[in-house]
């Protein structure tokens, strides 16, 4: 048996795994892997301008594929700029295997160059953590770290790599089988709750559905919709979740939630039977958590257990993947009669209240930029992927989310500067689909530099930038909450105004001509009659195969609502 | 649900690995559980470690604390010992100091009642080993703070395992 290295064994095994895609960025303790994949001439290797952008990229090229994303970073600042990404993989449940490089063993824990505890830096925020010790253990671990990165509940796995380890000659061999005696996800279905569940199901009055991500993680929105139709209940959904079932399906009502619907939140707070799949009941799902679903009897699907009565006490706990419950519900439901006189109250409140912006003359709001969206690339399939703030909210509000458009942001860690560098990994995983990031102008600028990957790697990105040259979110909590005190959200502020003077030129970037500085397009929409020449534009240019970003020039003072108030009650909702 | 705060005990098997022991107790930190105590040592076989912890919680935290032990990959098994019979034992040393000759007759007196050991002794101090649980080593530790004024401690912590036919905590 001809030994071999550590590095050319990685290699192998990103073979073996059908990893066809490596974001990288080298450096001292990995450039022998470089090196390795070079000679080897073996994967295609994106290149983004930060390691932050870069596990994003792998974040949503994983979320928008369903394979797992791979890193692979140099060791010291190369891997602590990973950390972001991590943690936002962490939350969202997003398959990563990191690899990181390490100095070498004689040299851990000396403070060598670029040396630090990465392992020990992420411990919190994997699904799992090693350092390879042992030349021996190489294959294995590699093997491990993707097996437990794609199954049970998805999550971020970080493998740790010593020069010197990687340098070593051992077996060529990379295992086939996988046993890991503290780590059995679980699989298959509790007959006996599920049974339960049904016959909850068929007694309630008034039921509800509530998606979460996890039903769309597991592929499970086709099941899902059948299992809607068939038990005639109406459904909300968190913003992981929007597009369980298609928006613009009847018995759809929104999302629920801090900047949820009028109609969903009082369904919640009025549903007798809360049958929830696949959430963890975020605070910013529940607000005050004693008030929350109080006349429901709680059904909880999710894959892992601690997600379950944490947060909220539920009645029947069922652990399994979205997907095989709601299968396996649908060989147990029965056809169920539509409630119509639960529905009628829901239509009510939908009435009473619809999700719309209110309209200020002619000027353009980002409903209007949304819903033009909707209608220019109605029969593209498409992702969209947003940053944080405003944004975002107003994404989830108004995108109509359907079989062809899928939608990712980072929703548990919130992290800005995700949505740029997410719409590159998507797009390098779904070449044919039309790709929108939805950024703000201050998510925008935190990775920025992405403009030089999308633009070499051709990717045709359509990049809108919500910009009202403000920090839009917190903002508008300063605006409800702080007296209008806007401290630190000024994104023209600076030496200028704190001499009491002016604000400095408007365009500070002046988001078109960086665009074109980097080969981009850039358009700039100040009014509403030019929003859907520019999406055409747009949609033009990507023949071209260049990105174009579309600068939308919004009204600081337009706030996300309806909103609930921080730590309130989802019916004590703030209205326009 | 009951919710008020009492000690509850796990047994953990885990993986004996670099990093582990850091990852358990993290968890406790980072999730602001309480740790009471925390022992690990290896088992028969040398690749599995096997820890006591004691921790002080309502019941609902303690059904977390156990699902998220339960996640991490390293760890084998998770043993809820609050309920099950089981015989668990700390090793606790007292050294009194500063005593007079009637404190060291009295000191061997207690030694005496209290099963302890007089591991060492000197001109004026006295050295004693108990091994109980840790329920009632406090109660020791309460009872010689009262009637000396110098004394130092040192606990192990819990160590337990399930019994074979008698209950003993």
């Amino acid at each position: 048996m001809k030994k071999i290295s550590g590095n050319k064994l990685l290699v192998k095994a990103l073979k073996e795994e059908g990893v066809d895609i490596l974001f990288g960025y080298p450096g001292a303790c990995t450039i022998d892997i470089s090196d390795e994949i070079y000679k080897q001439d073996y994967t295609k290797v994106v290149l983004p301008r930060h390691e932050q952008a870069l596990v994003h990229a792998a974040d949503a090229y994983a979320r928008s594929t369903g394979k797992v994303g791979v890193c692979l970073v140099t060791s010291g600042p190369g891997a602590t700029n990973l950390v972001t990404g991590i943690a936002t993989a962490n939350y969202d449940s997003v398959p990563l295997v990191c690899f990181t490089g390490q100095v070498a063993r004689h040299l851990i824990g000396n403070d060598a160059f670029q040396e630090v505890d990465i392992v020990g830096i992420t411990r919190s925020i994997t699904k799992y953590g090693v350092t390879v010790r042992k030349r021996e253990d190489l294959g294995r671990i590699i093997k491990e770290a993707f097996y437990i990165a794609r199954s049970g509940r998805p999550g971020p796995v970080l493998v740790d790599l010593p020069k010197d380890v990687m340098a070593e000659l051992g077996s060529p061999n990379y295992p086939e089988t996988v046993n890991i005696r503290g780590y059995k996800p679980s699989t298959g279905v509790h007959i006996g709750q599920l049974k339960r569940a049904v016959k909850m199901l068929g007694k309630a009055k008034k039921p509800l559905f509530l998606a979460g991500g996890g039903v769309n993680i597991a592929g499970a929105n086709k099941a899902f919709t059948e299992l809607v139709e068939r038990t005639q209940i109406p459904v909300v959904t968190t913003i992981m979740g929007r597009g369980a079932i298609p928006t613009t399906h009847p018995l759809f009502i929104g999302n629920l939630g801090m900047h949820g619907a009028y109609a969903s939140n009082m369904a919640v707070e009025e549903c007798d039977l809360l049958f929830s799949i696949g959430t963890r009941f975020n605070d910013r799902i529940t607000g005050k958590l004693h008030a929350f679903a109080p006349k429901a009897t709680i059904v909880h699907i999710d894959i892992d257990t601690s997600s379950i009565s944490r947060n909220i006490q539920v009645d029947i706990p069922i652990v399994a993947d979205a997907k095989e419950a709601i299968e396996k519900l649908l060989e147990y439901v029965e056809p169920i009669e539509k409630k119509e006189s639960w529905m009628e109250q829901i239509e009510g409140w939908k009435e009473e209240h619809p999700l719309r912006m209110k309209p200020k003359g002619d000027q353009m709001q980002a409903q209007d930029i949304l819903e033009t969206i909707n209608e220019v690339f109605k029969d593209d399939d498409k992702i969209v992927v947003t940053d944080v703030g405003q944004h975002q909210m107003f994404t989830s509000q108004y995108l109509e989310v359907n079989e062809k458009t899928r939608l990712y942001m980072s929703g548990g860690l919130g992290t800005m500067g995700y949505g740029f560098p997410g719409a590159v990994g998507a797009q390098i995983g779904n070449p044919d689909s039309t790709v929108i990031a939805i950024s703000g102008d201050g998510g925008m600028q935190m990775n920025i530099q992405e403009f030089a990957t999308a633009v070499l790697e051709e990717l045709p990105l359509i990049l809108c930038v919500f910009n009202n040259t403000y920090l839009g979110m917190v903002r508008q909590w300063q605006k409800l909450f702080y007296g209008k005190r806007y401290s630190m959200t000024d994104l023209r502020a600076g030496a200028a105004t704190r001499r009491g003077e002016e604000h400095p030129p408007k365009y500070t970037p002046d988001f078109v001509k960086l665009a074109e500085s980097y080969g981009a397009k850039g358009i700039r929409v100040t009014e509403k009659s030019e929003m859907k020449a520019a999406f055409e534009q747009a949609k033009a240019n990507r023949a071209l195969k260049v990105p174009t970003l579309i600068e939308f020039m919004l009204d600081p003072e337009v706030q996300v609502y309806p909103m609930v108030r921080p730590g309130g009650t989802l019916e004590d909702l703030l209205m326009d | 649900m009951d919710n008020t705060m009492k000690k509850r005990w796990i047994s953990l098997y885990v993986e004996n690995q670099v990093g582990v022991l850091s990852k358990i107790s993290g968890l406790f930190s980072g999730k602001s559980y309480n740790l009471e105590s925390l022992t690990v040592g290896t088992t028969e076989d040398p690749t599995i470690s096997r820890m006591t912890i004691e921790t002080n919680s309502d019941e609902e935290t303690y059904e977390q604390i156990k699902k998220q032990l339960n996640r991490m990959v390293e760890v084998i098994k998770v043993i809820d010992f609050t309920e099950v019979s089981v015989v668990m034992q700390e090793l606790m040393f007292i050294k009194v100091k500063n005593c007079t000759p009637e404190d060291k007759t009295e000191l061997f007196q207690i030694a005496q009642t209290y099963q302890a050991k007089v591991r060492d002794y000197g001109k004026d101090s006295v050295l004693l080993e108990f091994v109980h649980t840790a329920h009632k080593n406090t109660a020791i530790i309460q009872f010689l703070r009262s009637e000396f004024n110098s004394i130092e401690v040192v606990r192990g912590g819990s160590v337990g395992i399930e019994a074979i036919t008698m209950p003993k905590r």
